[in-house]
């Protein structure tokens, strides 16, 4: 077992065990940190899978913006600070029933496809910014462009959504 | 690396985002699931990405593309947070229940008031709706 396949199951059980506390914590705040913790740790996985621009894209777009994002959302919707008794619903156990089957019939799947298969990671700059760079806007442009007017659309639905309506 | 360790990864991040979506009663605690979720794919598209050496680096800049979305959504899913927040006071999504279906025995009866109201107008089949 090399280095590499040491620090990817760390860090995998490290994103799985949060991620189990953000299904599971009572508390919203530590929903949201645990959330952080769980995405940092995937960016070290994008990392030891030589996609370091994704990397960081990941910590500035996910820990910086989204998680940033919903915190701001769960203090302006006045969300209480400590521990919530009733944040599961009663039909918990067919949640975890089918988000088991799901990902067991996945596991089985990718199992069965690429059992023996192994990621050889080569060298050169492959995930660097300059590679990422210049395919994306080379062969990937047009997708680049409807993703910009994509971000745009929802710039102008979220204000639209969250003006007030002025009543006459 | 074995190519099963990320894909047995995402698949389990997968199932847990999941269960977050289905069993939580928070609205901003959906959205974590939906990110979870999203977080699954990207790690799927960077694994198949280091796997095959696309010239085109196709799994790295669709998952580029993946975080550019999932940040659109969530701007608009917290958009929409914060006007059911302001229209009903809590965003119990458990509560929301404006849109679905009743129970059988309590759509029953408003069927039935509502055909005495309007008459043979409505369909017994069309959702109840309560006007805002």
């Amino acid at each position: 077992m090399t280095l590499v396949e040491v620090l990817f199951l760390l860090l995998g059980a490290m994103a799985l065990g949060s991620a189990v506390l953000v299904a599971v914590s009572a508390n919203l705040v530590h929903c949201a940190l645990w959330l952080v913790v769980t995405l940092g740790a995937l960016a070290g996985c994008y990392l030891l899978l030589a996609a370091e621009f994704v990397a960081w894209v990941q910590v500035l777009i996910y820990l910086g913006a989204v998680v940033v994002l919903l915190l701001f959302a769960l203090m302006l919707t006045r969300a209480p600070t400590g521990a919530v008794p009733d944040l599961t619903s009663s039909n918990r156990f067919l949640a975890a029933f089918t988000a088991a089957a799901a990902s067991g019939l996945l596991i089985v799947s990718f199992a069965a496809g690429f059992g023996g298969t192994r990621i050889e990671i080569g060298s050169g700059d492959i995930g660097s910014a300059g590679a990422l760079g210049s395919t994306l806007f080379g062969a990937w442009v047009l997708g680049f462009e409807v993703l910009s007017v994509l971000l745009l659309a929802a710039l102008i639905g979220a204000i639209v959504l969250s003006r007030r309506q002025e009543r006459d | 690396m074995p190519l099963l360790f990320p894909l047995v990864l995402s698949a389990l991040l997968f199932g847990i985002g999941t269960y977050v979506v289905m069993a939580r009663r928070h609205a901003v605690l959906v959205l974590m699931g939906v990110e979870l979720m999203l977080n699954a794919v990207n790690l799927n598209l960077v694994a198949f990405d280091a796997w095959w050496h696309d010239a085109l680096d196709s799994g790295q800049v669709l998952a580029l593309f993946v975080i550019a979305i999932a940040a659109a959504e969530i701007g608009l899913g917290l958009a929409i947070v914060l006007l059911v927040f302001r229209t009903h006071q809590h965003i119990n999504v458990d509560a929301m229940r404006e849109l679905a279906d009743r129970d059988g025995g309590q759509r029953a009866d408003q069927e039935a008031s509502k055909h005495t109201d309007r008459g043979a107008g409505s369909s017994p089949d069309r959702v109840a709706v309560t006007p805002p």
